[in-house]
């Protein structure tokens, strides 16, 4: 249930679209590719909206894509929903991707998932209500020998303990109120 | 001491750097490879044995001499560094701390190759990863390693990373084509092979990060010399990121000449079972294959002692024996449940799977039902019947490889601890509370019979 999740796919602040930057880097990426195959840049682009868009994108986000590409928009939404790391749902500020595959269960990543669950007090799947926390159970990120482990941001955090969770939780919430 | 041919520099202060890698003698395979005729590099790996380190054992050699070479029609190689395959993490640890050996690798084999645009197809999470591989492209871009006229020979090279999203499925070659076209990874209809109709329908190579960087020693040193190294078919060093319940996980270079049993309890390698445990099983090479009791990981049904190459692993077919793979090596101690730890592998594919294909879309979810059922106590004897009647119809019966990879470590599960799974449905209570143990699987070998 994503009873915390705003599902009115409304972002709180609209999408912009790109800035001058972003349009560079746009530029750069749709070179790398023949000309004419300029849909190979989608994935690398709707990467940049997603981290434009406060981390996932909305319907504008993925239009706007598709402007910048010459694609139809259903080219972009049959792109975005099939991808894990593209969220077409609003997330938290920080999203914590915490890997639930074999050789993590094996090293505890249960407790961890279950300790994140009591400590912020949501399920799997859910957003703090105050918009900070999101708590995600993925799938193998190639890291087993370091289990169990989370994704944060680009980051990830490994051999995870509930102590570790707890500095992790603490350094994201000291981040968050410094950046306000 | 296994020989090391790809992590002997990887400790050396600075490795990541252009400038200590190609003091430690980097690049020196780019030089070399310049100096030589493509269709003498590609036969060079021919004669080094050299197998693709993905997971399949294809011989890279024989992968390259098919590709396509129609007048005026571009190629392409295309790195797979989707690395996704439970158990597996060699390729991240290659990028991440020694980054120049792939893009070492990527400009000899694209040479060889063809190909004056090469992409790395990295899985999207190893986002990190994907700076620390641009940093080093653009610091082989201002040494003259890439662009135009490489060391004056002519050759004109560019070589980018491509992220993906989160999506096991792009592992699959075509599915990665697919994925780099900017469409959803769906995997293509073989034939044709990409190796004729490929990236945007051209002739095209996709190999795995490890692989490219063993051509690296392959050209510096020969291929006769690589192929000497090894045993049998199973030549050259492999990698092995080894994981679960073990004192020493991590990523280890062997040279496919030592046991299984000394993998594990060496301090060189694994270190023994942590925790003062007993092993109870093992995933040798990436979660798909088939999971070994302990009995018939360390020797084989025919009493002989199992070693850690391609052949030894896989003796004994999928009856008794397993693969190689990725060589993603899972550990499982006395402790560990092999009906959840199949669950979790079950619930993965089913998350994985594209979609395509019925047999995938609806056996996955169907298997991670039925296995939930059993782990959570409410199973019944007919369920694990089931359970091998769901795998058998999915194997081969789908358009790519994820099918037979989310059938086999089910099928065998139930092969080798169907009686775990049939005390579970005895027992509902009792395997909610505690686990079935290391039962009889560490103990010598009793003929039983015939087995499935």
């Amino acid at each position: 249930m994503d009873q915390n999740n705003n599902n009115n796919e409304q972002p709180t602040t609209p999408f912009r679209g790109f800035g001058g930057e972003q349009l560079k880097q746009v530029d750069e990426l749709i070179k790398r590719y023949p000309q004419g195959k300029q849909k190979s840049a989608i994935l690398p682009i709707l990467h940049i909206a997603q981290q434009q868009n406060a981390g996932w994108l909305d319907v504008a986000a993925m239009d706007y894509v598709a402007s910048l590409l010459h694609l139809q928009p259903i080219e972009v939404y049959e792109v975005a929903t099939f991808y894990s790391m593209l969220n077409t749902k609003p997330v938290g500020k920080y999203v914590f991707e915490v890997c639930q595959t074999g050789p993590c269960m094996i090293n505890g990543s249960d407790d961890i998932i279950e300790y994140i669950e009591k400590k912020l007090t949501i399920k799997r799947g859910q957003t703090t209500p105050d918009g900070l926390f999101t708590l995600k159970v993925v799938e193998c990120l190639g890291a087993c020998g370091y289990a169990p482990m989370m994704q944060l941001g680009k980051t990830y955090r490994e051999h995870l303990t509930k102590e570790k969770v707890d500095q992790i939780i603490e350094e994201c919430i000291s981040k968050a109120a410094a950046n306000n | 001491m296994s020989k090391k041919l790809l992590l002997d520099k990887i400790n050396v202060p600075g490795i990541k750097s252009f400038e200590v890698y190609r003091r430690e003698g980097g690049y020196k395979s780019v030089e070399k490879a310049l100096q030589m005729q493509p269709n003498d590099i590609v036969e060079e790996v021919k004669k080094s044995g050299l197998r693709g380190r993905g997971g399949a054992g294809f011989p890279t050699g024989m992968k390259w001499s098919f590709l396509a070479k129609p007048e005026g029609v571009a190629r392409y190689l295309v790195c797979n560094a989707d690395e996704s395959e439970p158990g597996t993490f060699k390729d991240r640890y290659l990028m991440e701390f020694i980054p120049h050996l792939l893009i070492e690798g990527m400009i000899a084999s694209s040479f060889a190759l063809g190909s004056d645009v090469s992409y790395i197809y990295i899985r999207g999470e190893y986002d990190w990863v994907a700076d620390i591989l641009d940093e080093a492209i653009d610091e082989a871009r201002k040494n003259g390693f890439i662009g135009n006229n490489i060391l004056g020979s002519g050759f004109n090279f560019e070589l980018y990373v491509h992220r993906g999203a989160g999506a096991y499925i792009c592992g699959e070659e075509t599915a990665l084509l697919e994925s780099l076209e900017g469409k959803r990874g769906l995997p293509r209809i073989k034939p044709p092979f990409p190796a004729v109709k490929g990236l945007w329908g051209c002739p095209t190579v996709v190999n795995n990060v490890e692989t490219i960087c063993a051509v690296v020693p392959i050209i510096n040193d020969g291929g006769e010399a690589y192929s000497k190294i090894g045993i049998g078919r199973s030549t050259g060093t492999k990698l092995i990121s080894a994981c679960g319940n073990i004192n020493k996980p991590g990523v280890y270079e062997i040279d496919m000449t030592i046991s299984v049993e000394e993998f594990i309890y060496s301090d060189e390698y694994c270190g023994g079972i942590a925790n003062g445990k007993k092993l109870k099983a093992c995933i040798p090479g990436g979660s798909s294959v088939p999971i070994l009791p302990a009995n018939l990981l360390l020797k084989t049904a025919k009493g002989e002692t199992r070693m850690m190459n391609y052949e030894s692993l896989a003796d004994g077919g999928f009856v008794t024996g397993s693969m190689m793979g990725s060589g993603g090596f899972i550990v499982l101690d006395e402790d560990q449940c092999v009906v959840k730890n199949t669950l979790t592998l079950a619930r993965f594919y089913h998350h994985e799977s594209c979609g395509q294909c019925s047999p995938c879309r609806e056996g996955t979810g169907w298997m991670e039902k039925v296995l939930n059922k059993i782990d959570s106590g409410k199973g019944e004897m007919k369920d694990i019947d089931l359970l091998w009647d769901i795998q058998r119809r999915i194997e081969g019966n789908t358009i790519c490889p994820l099918g037979d990879a989310a059938a086999w470590p089910v099928a065998a599960a139930i092969r080798h601890f169907r009686d775990e799974f049939e005390w579970h449905v005895l027992n509902p209570e009792e395997c909610l509370k505690r686990n079935y143990g290391l039962a009889h699987y560490a103990e010598p070998l009793i003929p039983k019979g015939e087995l499935v």
